[in-house]
């Protein structure tokens, strides 16, 4: 009995220490679904995650687990962390949403972000970027600049996310070119440089010349760049790499703002659950330089595009827009709204195939 | 659905070139298992060949030369799976899915500075006359070395097992390794050279596909092909012509399941993206029922005390 009482006290002053070492420094983890060298996605969020170290010296203190698998996996290594310690996590991939919202309710304690998915709670904020405003961009550009008529569109995985880029995109090709198709494969990764680069060359083999990837590495670019007259996009990151070859433009982004926004929230005690979701405007998406392989008079319409975007005044779903059956979507200047954007699970009318449950 | 987009020659042509990493990897593999040992290291020979090649080539502007580096590299931390499981006597499971581990992170250490640079590009056979035929010429005659290479590599692996003195010995070594040590002969030091020579050909399977197939430097950039190449050793009933079989039915049907979905093929794409697995596993499993038998003294540790 003795003994169990002195345990107790021993574990209880423990926790006691340990819950005062957390508050001298504030513990911020992060999850990622890749390698933080993979040139994109990953890559971008872990800027991010430097630019927190770097505005907050000793106060906090960063920690990360890369490639992550989007399962089981992902909630163990989660759960590892807040056992850890930490007090903010932030969960960088859509697959990880059921994950963080189950492990979320085991450490009430601990602040949850989730990055691109929809399912909130108390202490798990959502966050991400209209990357659709950067993709109706390079859909002018494609539009403008495809000889073959063919653009060829590496899909990841048929999430609400990824369909909302293809629509975006085709509906600017479109606009401006009424014979454009696109022919859309879905890679069923968000990483895997192998798949990825086969993915292009068979885009490419069937005769499309402007390559859209919404995968996390620079190996579609790296095909197109082997294949020679196509071009390609910067994806999440610049990719400037690849800008003497096929990378004409790039959508970056741009994640520090918000994760030194949410952490000194932490800090001050004024952290709530919210919902974030920011484009070209407030600068969470970013248009990468758009190279001299595109005609002046293209690259000034796109800039053009990016400015009435940024300022609000265009959206890039904006009606007459039917869906792919034919029904009508958008009428004439009817805008779409954020719920339907979200949870965007159909294609636009002229986009041919059907998309995968 | 528009099947007349996929082009037949260009699809059998990219068929080849999605298989060569596989098939690599898994031929060594095979080597080393017929010697008696179970590498799971594959996949971190892989990466690190990968990242040895790229970075060979890159700074003497020689593919060939990073091919070698790859071998070495391979070879390099195969020698120290060989230092652990033979010399050690430490357990092969263990130790060869700690080579996996780190090998993708001593990879990730050697690549920064490598990332986003382009490599220069890989020699292509061109015999004039043959590669200039119609269809023919260019599915066979006008691909990079290190096909022709691969399946070099396949028939001197099945030749030497199967008629050579040397390729006698490595299979009795891993099915009794007791009875090969009683006749005098080297265990220890034959499997040694059986997993270098199985780091060597998982190195250049890396290589493959970060001088060729992709070509760029991606940290964790074989992404699983390590085990696959594993897995596929196993359905392959350890025989090398059949492994060739499966590397190419799981990379053609890998081509073929992209270049379906670009056509627009009404067949949903999950079943497309699991048909490689599927295919290649369904066909394996039933060559496999003729009754072939997994080498007897497979990852079994052997000292010569015992």
């Amino acid at each position: 009995m003795k003994l169990i009482k002195y345990l107790s006290t021993a574990a209880l002053a423990l926790g006691m220490a340990t819950g005062a070492m957390a508050q001298d420094k504030l513990k911020v983890g992060f999850v990622y679904v890749g390698p933080v060298g993979d040139g994109g996605w990953t890559y971008e969020h872990d800027k991010g995650r430097q630019a927190v170290e770097a505005e907050f010296g000793d106060k906090v203190e960063t920690v990360f687990v890369e490639s992550v698998p989007e399962g089981p996996d992902a909630e163990r290594v989660m759960t590892q962390m807040a056992l850890d310690g930490a007090d903010l996590i932030f969960t960088t991939s859509f697959g990880f949403m059921d994950p963080t919202i189950n492990v979320a309710a085991k450490f009430p304690d601990v602040k949850f972000e989730h990055a691109t998915g929809y399912k909130r709670a108390d202490n798990v904020s959502t966050y991400s970027a209209r990357f659709y405003e950067g993709r109706a961009i390079q859909g002018h550009i494609a539009g403008k600049m495809t000889e073959s008529n063919i653009v060829g569109y590496i899909g990841s995985y048929p999430i609400p996310e990824v369909i909302r880029g293809i629509n975006s995109a085709f509906i600017h090709a479109r606009k401006v070119n009424p014979d454009v198709e696109f022919k859309i494969v879905w890679a069923y990764t968000w990483f895997d440089p192998a798949k990825e680069a086969d993915a292009a060359k068979v885009l490419i083999e069937q005769g499309a010349d402007v390559i859209f990837q919404h995968t996390d590495s620079t190996a579609p670019l790296a095909a197109a760049a082997e294949a020679g007259n196509v071009i390609g996009f910067g994806q999440a990151s610049d990719m400037s790499e690849y800008a003497d070859g096929p990378r004409v433009s790039s959508i970056i982004d741009d994640w520090a703002p918000y994760y030194i926004d949410r952490t000194r929230a932490v800090m001050d005690g004024t952290w709530e659950s919210t919902d974030t979701w920011d484009g070209i405007g407030p600068g969470m998406v970013g248009i990468g330089e758009i190279t001299d392989r595109v005609p002046a008079d293209v690259k000034a319409e796109a800039l053009a595009m990016k400015e009435a975007i940024a300022a609000g005044e265009y959206h890039p779903f904006t009606g007459p827009l039917n869906k792919q059956d034919g029904s009508a979507w958008l009428a004439e200047g009817e805008v779409a709204d954020d719920g339907t954007l979200l949870g965007m699970d159909f294609y636009v009318e002229g986009l041919e195939g059907t998309i995968p449950n | 659905m528009d099947l007349s987009s996929i082009n037949l020659v260009l699809l059998l042509a990219s068929l080849m070139v999605a298989a060569t990493p596989l098939l690599l990897a898994a031929i060594g593999e095979l080597v080393v298992e017929r010697a008696g040992v179970l590498n799971l290291g594959v996949e971190g020979m892989m990466i690190t060949g990968a990242i040895c090649g790229f970075a060979i080539s890159v700074n003497t502007g020689n593919p060939l030369l990073g091919v070698v580096a790859a071998a070495l590299g391979g070879a390099a931390l195969a020698l120290v799976f060989a230092a652990l499981t033979q010399l050690a006597l430490a357990n092969q499971v263990a130790s060869g899915l700690g080579l996996t581990l780190f090998g993708l992170g001593l990879s990730a250490l050697i690549g920064q500075g490598y990332q986003g640079v382009r490599p220069p590009s890989f020699p292509r056979l061109s015999i004039p006359g043959l590669s200039d035929l119609p269809v023919v010429g260019r599915i066979l005659f006008s691909h990079d070395l290190m096909v022709y290479f691969g399946l070099l590599v396949v028939a001197a692996v099945w030749f030497m097992l199967k008629y050579t003195r040397a390729g006698l010995i490595l299979r009795a070594v891993g099915e009794n390794h007791d009875a090969a040590h009683a006749l005098g002969y080297k265990v220890k030091r034959i499997r040694i050279m059986a997993i270098l020579f199985g780091g060597a050909c998982a190195g250049m399977g890396g290589a493959y596909i970060s001088l060729i197939r992709v070509p760029q430097w991606t940290e964790g950039m074989t992404a699983g092909i390590g085990w696959i190449a594993l897995a596929l050793v196993v359905f392959a009933s350890w025989k090398p012509w059949r492994v060739l079989l499966g590397a190419y039915l799981f990379g053609g049907v890998t081509v073929i399941q992209l270049n379906l979905q670009a056509a627009g093929v009404a067949i949903p794409v999950e079943y497309l993206a699991m048909s490689p697995y599927l295919i290649t596993i369904l066909v394996l499993v039933i060559m496999s029922a003729d009754k072939s038998k997994a080498p007897a003294s497979l990852g079994r540790i052997f000292h010569a005390s015992r």
